[in-house]
């Protein structure tokens, strides 16, 4: 890696200690020696082990639930089932007021996804609670499922999830969230060329090489400390205590040392009922995901649809911008309102645009629900923006390296959300690509800065 | 269930141990012994965070069943250092900021040391085929890659 | 049938923290008796280093070596709020308040050397080694070890601070959009380099040179360690990585790390990365949060050097052999 201090220099003062220099890492010596303490170190006498019984259906009414084949397994200790969750239908951003609550932590009635939790099982042993768990008797009436984006926005789809009543989230400003700026069909009609492409992706797993997962003790005095690797302490444990409708003060979370997480653990799944398990057994609990777990049922980078429209003149100016992007929820929030609503404040991308018109749609389907990933509301959107790119320069027969410098913000340029431009830097970074790259670019566009407009 | 004995040498000292028929070496070093710088990543051998030395050879602690090990030779990243003077790959995976998360790395730094126990000298390629059994999610190998040469060069300057 | 070479690039920006939710972290610094600092916070440490850079934050602001200040963090029971490890947020927003609680503890610190010196705090500095300075006459000095004993044992005071870094939320304007969705902006250009073999579909990724504007590098040997994985996974998404291979069709998920496929320590592109470092006006010590963009660019700038070699395009992620085969076929039948 290199640092090029000559860019921004006039801005930036070198004068720092310890800020900017290579110190060793305060970690690594315990990660080298294999001393470092996660959650799955935590080792307790008396652990019991919580495996899911989970839907081998993406969408299906339960019509009844027996436990008692498996309540005989030997070692098996307690059996859990969503009447036994005090607030079982949750939804995690409620914390900041975005709701409704729409998932339930133990299937009540139905499951919305191939996969889903219906019934814990806790055992004296992992391999107990596994044989146990495939003795756990669950009687389904299949119904019909969607998978496809479109498919599920169409009138008279399966409908997903009855708490949104609708397969799409409702924002405020209606069916997506919206983002207006200037007159994009005025742009279009003064447009020398129109461009309307759409691009897809799939879903995608973090795969940290550590699953998610908690160890949780009873302290003793009503108190349980739970060992985990969440990425956000306060955020599961305010989420635990509503699930559980148990005092915070009752709770004590230890963690901060993760085995990657890169967004996939910050869904509060396996804690409300590790913690649940430990206070009806009164005794320590563990809940790892297996690594097939952590592969289809932790949450993944949603699958999004975007389509772009743009209008170009000869020139390289883009003139106007409308992204239409669906987010793939799958069959509950999670993060998703947000991922999506992210994604309306991130387009039209780095560029300065006249005319732009965004949509971002949150859509349920009958799969894993996803969540935030590195990049959240963004990776697929900026290889959408920049394969756009690509083939805009390529149309008016521009160099897409050039056709980016026409385009790219500067500071005080207002954004489509109606910010000002602050601290821009693209253009800095373009013409070292220029270079690194052997790429060359018009000197115009070598001499151009962030700092000010024309050049 | 029926408990198996089992008596091995784990990082040079004696353990015996009465396992359940079925107990992966995983299992019986993290939760019988405690040793956890064995990491389970995936339990099914596809992650390599649960390296082990096995009598001289890189094993899968997780697809190698305790009852095997009886009399083996254990070696784990927990016993590396001696008198607290880390083992030179310790030292590199420092000096080369190879390490993130921390969680593949015990099972790296076994499959780094048969690799440098056989071959003091490793080409890169021999290194990224000596690695290519464990997962890293964090890093992208490259500092991992260079920490085992660096190794191999500190280890071949004090040898000579 | 032939192996083709292309390149593409691509340019962007990336938002930091969440502020569209309200954006709350906050910490707490004191003094051991003899001088050592402790950062206590509930951030998360998801491997990106942040007990470290914290650390290093801390000692800038107090003006010790970084070897005295331990952090203490992820306890419940002890460590102030931190709306959690997410969103580029964990560097920008728990840095913030760390400084802050480090200016405050760093005052009462000066205040005590002023006492013992008998002189105004406001005439003092650090020397970055542990010692305070009476300015201009640096003869005249105290340890903070001495300091510290001294605001224990003698004084009574507490050498502590608070810090609260919020950014409050912003509500979308319901008809036009308009919203503040974050703070500062990172931003990257990325030039990728490929091979693709017409026949059988596959792509090698020669090199990708990077480029990222980070605010700025607190810890560069850090920042590359992020920069290099991140570019790394860029890649790997790309070309490899679904939990749904033929979505929206369920069927055919990998379950374990043969089925899923990533880049190996064989399968790695050269990679070049250059940072520059435009300071934030809101960050600590100007910093952006790097974490998460640096693993942007690299997909369209691969999916872009795809066309330029073989001249088809590849809308759908991730850009499979099957896909490109099948994009040549019909490109072939038209
Ligand atoms: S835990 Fe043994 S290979 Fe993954
Ligand atoms: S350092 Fe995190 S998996 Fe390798």
């Amino acid at each position: 890696m290199e640092l090029r201090k000559s860019y921004f220099a006039d801005v930036r003062k070198d004068d720092l200690h310890e800020i900017g220099q290579p110190r060793p890492r305060s970690d690594s010596p315990g990660h080298v020696t294999g001393k470092t303490a996660f959650f799955a170190d935590r080792n307790f006498p008396g652990m019991l082990h919580l495996k899911m019984v989970r839907s081998p259906h993406h969408h299906a009414r339960i019509r009844s639930i027996d436990t008692s084949e498996a309540e005989k397994h030997p070692g098996v200790v307690k059996i859990l089932t969503a009447k036994d969750v005090p607030h079982n239908v949750y939804t995690i951003l409620i914390l900041i007021q975005v709701g409704p609550e729409d998932e339930t932590v133990l299937a009540d009635g139905k499951v919305r996804w191939k996969g889903e939790a219906v019934v814990a099982v806790l055992a004296e042993t992992e391999r107990a609670a596994q044989e146990a768990a495939a003795k756990v008797k669950v009687d389904y009436e299949v119904l019909p499922a969607v998978f496809d984006m479109e498919e599920a926005l169409k009138p008279g789809a399966p409908l997903v999830n009855e708490y949104h009543g609708q397969n799409y989230y409702l924002y405020d400003s209606g069916e997506c969230r919206k983002v207006r700026f200037g007159d994009v069909e005025a742009g279009f009609t003064g447009a020398d060329h129109v461009l309307e492409q759409s691009y897809q992706s799939s879903p995608i797993e973090h795969a940290p090489t550590e699953t998610t997962g908690c160890v949780v003790a009873p302290e003793g005095n009503d108190r349980f400390t739970c060992y985990t690797n969440t990425q956000a302490m306060f955020f599961t444990l305010d989420n635990t205590s509503i699930i559980l409708q148990m005092p915070g003060s009752k709770l004590h979370f230890v963690g901060g040392t993760v085995g990657g997480g890169f967004g996939g653990k910050v869904d509060v799944i396996v804690e409300p009922i590790a913690i649940l398990g430990a206070k009806l057994t009164g005794r320590p609990v563990c809940f790892i995901y297996s690594r097939e777990e952590e592969m289809q049922i932790s949450s993944p980078r949603a699958a999004e649809k975007v389509v772009i429209k743009d209008g170009v003149m000869k020139d390289g100016r883009i003139v106007a911008r409308k992204v239409t992007g669906y987010t793939d929820a799958g069959a509950y929030s999670r993060h998703s309102p947000y991922g999506a609503q992210k994604g309306a404040g991130h387009y039209p991308g780095p560029y300065t645009i006249p005319n732009v018109w965004i949509d971002t749609y949150c859509v349920y389907t009958n799969r894993t629900p996803s969540s935030a990933m590195r990049g959240f509301g963004v990776t697929i959107g900026d290889f959408a923006l920049e394969v756009q790119m690509d083939k805009l320069a390529r149309l008016i027969g521009m160099d897409p390296l050039e056709f980016r410098f026409i385009n790219a913000y500067r500071d005080g340029d207002m954004k489509a959300h109606r910010q000002p431009t602050e601290g821009a830097a693209l253009i800095e970074c373009m013409q070292e690509a220029s270079r690194a790259a052997n790429w060359p670019v018009a000197e115009k566009y070598m001499a151009m800065s962030s700092y000010v407009k024309g050049a | 269930m029926a408990k198996v004995p089992v008596q091995f040498t784990l990082n040079g000292s004696e353990k015996a141990e009465f396992v359940d028929s079925g107990t992966t070496l995983l299992n019986a070093l993290r939760d019988k012994v405690g040793d956890t710088s064995p990491k389970g990543g995936c339990h099914q051998g596809t992650c390599g965070a649960c390296s082990v030395i096995i009598d001289g050879e890189l094993r899968l602690s997780c697809l190698t069943l305790a009852e095997t090990c009886d009399g083996a030779v254990i070696s784990t990243t927990s016993g590396l250092s001696e008198n607290g003077v880390l083992h030179p790959l310790q030292r590199a995976f420092l000096d080369t900021f190879a390490t993130q998360c921390g969680f593949c790395t015990p099972g790296m730094i076994m499959a780094a040391k048969v690799l440098l126990d056989h071959t003091p000298n490793p080409s890169r390629d021999e290194v990224v085929e000596a690695l290519s059994g464990n997962i890293c999610r964090c890093t992208g190998y490259e500092p991992i890659i260079q920490a085992v040469l660096t190794a191999a060069r500190a280890n071949s300057q004090n040898a000579a | 049938m032939a192996i083709r070479r292309g390149r593409g690039v691509a340019a962007i920006n990336y938002p930091t923290g969440m502020n569209l939710g309200g954006d709350p972290t906050q910490a707490l610094v004191h003094s051991t008796p003899t001088g050592n600092f402790m950062v206590t916070l509930s951030s998360v440490d998801l491997g990106q280093g942040m007990k470290q850079i914290m650390a290093q934050i801390c000692a800038e602001t107090i003006g010790v070596p970084t070897d005295r200040v331990v952090v203490d963090t992820a306890d419940t029971d002890t460590g102030p709020h931190c709306m959690g490890t997410f969103a580029s947020r964990g560097t920008h927003r728990a840095g913030n308040a760390v400084i802050q609680a480090a200016r405050e503890a760093r005052q009462v610190m000066l205040e005590v050397a002023a006492e013992e010196l008998e002189v105004n705090a406001s005439d003092l500095e650090t020397d970055g080694q542990g010692n305070i300075l009476v300015k201009g006459a640096p003869q005249k000095s105290i340890s903070m070890f001495d300091v510290a004993l001294s605001a224990h044992f003698k004084r009574g005071r507490s050498i502590s601070g608070r810090g609260m870094f919020l950014i409050p939320r912003s509500y979308p304007e319901k008809e036009t959009g308009a919203m503040k969705p974050s703070t500062c902006y990172a931003h990257a250009c990325t030039v990728a380099e490929v091979e693709v073999d017409d026949e059988t579909g596959e792509v090698t990724v020669l090199t990708v040179k990077n480029v990222f504007e980070i605010g700025r590098a607190l810890n560069p040997k850090m920042v590359e360690q992020q920069l290099v994985g991140g570019s790394w996974m860029g890649i790997s998404h790309a070309l490899y990585e679904t939990t749904e291979p033929y979505y929206p069709n369920r069927d055919h998920g990998g379950t374990d790390f043969n089925q899923y496929l990533m880049p190996g320590p064989g399968d790695l592109a050269e990679t070049e990365i250059i940072v520059l470092e435009r300071p934030s006006a809101d960050g600590p010590y100007g910093a952006k949060g790097p974490g998460e963009m640096c693993a942007n660019p690299q997909i369209p700038a691969v999916a872009n050097a795809v066309f330029d070699a073989v001249g088809v395009r590849i809308d759908t992620l991730p850009i499979t052999p099957e896909r490109i085969l099948r994009a040549l076929k019909a490109q072939a039948a038209n």
